[in-house]
C-alpha cells in the first residue's frame, strides 16, 4: 500500500535578477538550504521542474548536471516539464516516489534562469507553452491570451479594470512582508491603472515578472518524518492533476480553466475535505485575471464573482481564506520552472507557524494551484500539518 | 521556418481546410487523427467558411521579435458559422468599435516576415465584416 508523504525540509534563495549566479547556482544554493532545513545527511532521487533550459540556457540533460553540482552519489534524478506547472509537476512525481516506496529521501526542486537572455528571447521561450502553430504564429504572447480572457471576463460577469487591479495591489501588500521576494514592496491601485499596456486590457503591472529563482523540498515517509525531524510534520493529503487544449480558442468558455477545477476536485477527493476546510491558498497568478478565474474555479467564490474577492478582503491576510500571501507570482516574482515548488514551500512555511508578520493565524491545511500556459496543465496539492 | 513545416502547414493557413468526423459531426480545426468526442478516427477533409463572429480580443502593444513593427494590432478569438474556433488578428478595423458578437470575415493575408531576407508567412486573419 502507498504510504503517507511528509515534506520534512523547505529551501528558497532570493529571487530576482541575478546576474551572479548561473542556472547551477540557483539551483544547489536552493537545494542546499532544503536539505539542511530536513536535517538528512543523503538523498535517495531527485525530482527538478523546469519549463526551459534548454532556450532560457542553452542547457537540457539538467537532471544529471543539477545531482553532480548537488554532490549527490548518482542517484537517480529526473528532470520534469508542463510548462509553468513544472515545479508542481515536480512535487507530484517526488510525492509518487515515496507514497510508492521507490524512495525515502526524495529531493523536490524547481528551476529556471530567465536574464540569461533579452526580453525578447524571454517572451519567445514563454511562448512555446502556447500552441506554436495555431496562436504563437498569429503574433500571440501570453499577456495577449490572459487579455482575451479578461475582456471576455468583463463582458459576461461584468468585471471591472478596477477589480484586476486590485489582485495587483493586494498581493504586493502581501509580498511587502516577505523580503525574499523579487519585488517586496507595496504598489498603489493608481500605479497599476496607469503603468505601460502591454496586452489591453492587460498592463505591466497586471503581469508576473521575469525572474531568476529556484526552490526545494525534502520528502519522506511520514512515519520517518516523525522520527527524524523536529519541525512539525507537513503532510501531503491531496494531489491532483489535469490537462486541457493549449490553445485558448480550443476552449467552450474562454473564462474557464477546466483544468484546475478537475485536478482540484481530485486533490479535495484524496484529502477528503472541501474547500471551507481549506486555511490558505497559493495560487498561479501569472497576470490578474489568472487570479480571479482560478479562486472561481477551486470554489472560493461562484463563478463569474471572482472580480470582488481581493477588494472585500475575502481573500486578504486577515480575511476568510488569504491568497498568495507569499506575494504570489505578481510580487515574489515566476521563475517558471520553480513557481509550483515555491508555492508549496510557502504553504509550509505558514503550517509551521513560521511565516512572521505574514503568518495566517491557526493554519493547518494549506492548498497549492500551479497552472501552465493558458491553463493547459494544472497541479493541486493539499498540504496538512500533523 | 523550415520548409517542409511551411509547406505542412498551408492546407488550414491558406484554404481553412478542417476535419469532420463520419462518427459524430464534430468538426476539428486544425485536422485531427482522433475524434476527442467520439473516439473515431474517420475524418472528411471540408473548408471552413469565412464568415464569423468575435467572441474577444486583445490590443498586443508589446509584441514578439517578429511582429513588432505591427504594434498596436488586435488579436481575437473568432467563432465561424460551424462553431469552430480560431485565433486571428484582426485587421482593417477601428480597436474602440470592436464588440463581441458582431460579424467577421476572414481574409487571406500576410502574417509575418522572417527577417530581411526571410520567407514571407502567410495565412488568416479577420476583418469586420
Amino acid at each position: 500500500m502507498a504510504r503517507d508523504v511528509a515534506i520534512i525540509g523547505i529551501g528558497m534563495s532570493s529571487w530576482g535578477e541575478l546576474w551572479e549566479l548561473s542556472l547551477r547556482d540557483v539551483f544547489v544554493k536552493a537545494a542546499l538550504a532544503a536539505i539542511e532545513d530536513a536535517g538528512v545527511d543523503r538523498i535517495d532521487a531527485m525530482y527538478i521542474g523546469n519549463m526551459s533550459a534548454g532556450l532560457f540556457n542553452g542547457q537540457e540533460h539538467l537532471a544529471a548536471l543539477m545531482a553532480d553540482y548537488l554532490g549527490t552519489d548518482a542517484i537517480p534524478a529526473t528532470r520534469v516539464e508542463s510548462a509553468c506547472a513544472s515545479g508542481g509537476l515536480a512535487v507530484k512525481l517526488g510525492f509518487m516516489e515515496v507514497a510508492l516506496g521507490m524512495s525515502d529521501i526524495v529531493l523536490v526542486g524547481g528551476v529556471e534562469k530567465m536574464t540569461d537572455v533579452g526580453t525578447n528571447d524571454a517572451t519567445y521561450a514563454l511562448s512555446t507553452a502556447a500552441d506554436q502553430e495555431y496562436e504563437v504564429y498569429q503574433g500571440i504572447t501570453f499577456p495577449g491570451l490572459y487579455a482575451i480572457m479578461a475582456r471576455a471576463h468583463m463582458d459576461t460577469y461584468g468585471t471591472t479594470r478596477e477589480q484586476l487591479a486590485q489582485v495587483a495591489v493586494k498581493n504586493h501588500d502581501h509580498g511587502s512582508l516577505n523580503p525574499i521576494g523579487q519585488y517586496p514592496f507595496k504598489i498603489t491601485l493608481e500605479s497599476v491603472l496607469n503603468s505601460v499596456m502591454v496586452a489591453d486590457p492587460l498592463r505591466i503591472l497586471d503581469c508576473s515578472p521575469i525572474t531568476d529563482g529556484a526552490a526545494a523540498l525534502v520528502l519522506c515517509p511520514l512515519e520517518l518524518a516523525k522520527k527524524i525531524s523536529k519541525k512539525p510534520a507537513v503532510k501531503i493529503i491531496g494531489v491532483g492533476h489535469a490537462t486541457d487544449s493549449i490553445a485558448l480558442h480550443s476552449r467552450n468558455d474562454i473564462t474557464s480553466l477546466p483544468a484546475t477545477a478537475k485536478a482540484a476536485d481530485m486533490a479535495f477527493k484524496m484529502a477528503d475535505v472541501n474547500i471551507k476546510k481549506i486555511d490558505l491558498v497559493e495560487l498561479h497568478d501569472c497576470f490578474t485575471i489568472a487570479e480571479i478565474c482560478v479562486i472561481e474555479e477551486l470554489g472560493i467564490v461562484e463563478k463569474g464573482k471572482g472580480g470582488t474577492a481581493a477588494t472585500s478582503g475575502l481573500t486578504r491576510l486577515g480575511g476568510k481564506i488569504p491568497v498568495n500571501t507569499s506575494g504570489g507570482l505578481k510580487s515574489k516574482g515566476h521563475p517558471v520552472g520553480a513557481t509550483g515548488v515555491a508555492q508549496v514551500v510557502e504553504i509550509v512555511t505558514q503550517l509551521r507557524g513560521d511565516a512572521g508578520p505574514r503568518q495566517v493565524e491557526k493554519a493547518r491545511i494549506g492548498l497549492t494551484q500551479n497552472m501552465g500556459g493558458s491553463g493547459g496543465s494544472t497541479l493541486v496539492h493539499i498540504m496538512e500539518v500533523i | 521556418m523550415s520548409v517542409s513545416k511551411y509547406w505542412r502547414e498551408m492546407p488550414q493557413r491558406y484554404r481553412l481546410e478542417a476535419g469532420k468526423c463520419k462518427s459524430c459531426g464534430k468538426i476539428y480545426f486544425p485536422v485531427r487523427l482522433v475524434c476527442k468526442e467520439c473516439g473515431s478516427r474517420k475524418f472528411e477533409k471540408i473548408s471552413l467558411s469565412r464568415e464569423g463572429v468575435l467572441v474577444s480580443h486583445t490590443v498586443i502593444h508589446i509584441a514578439p521579435a517578429q511582429f513588432t513593427d505591427q504594434v498596436p494590432y488586435v488579436v481575437g478569438v473568432v467563432e465561424l458559422k460551424e462553431g469552430v474556433r480560431l485565433l486571428a488578428q484582426i485587421a482593417d478595423c477601428d480597436e474602440k468599435q470592436l464588440k463581441k458578437g458582431m460579424p467577421i470575415r476572414i481574409e487571406f493575408r500576410k502574417i509575418s516576415e522572417e527577417g530581411n531576407a526571410g520567407i514571407i508567412n502567410y495565412g488568416y486573419k479577420g476583418v469586420p465584416a
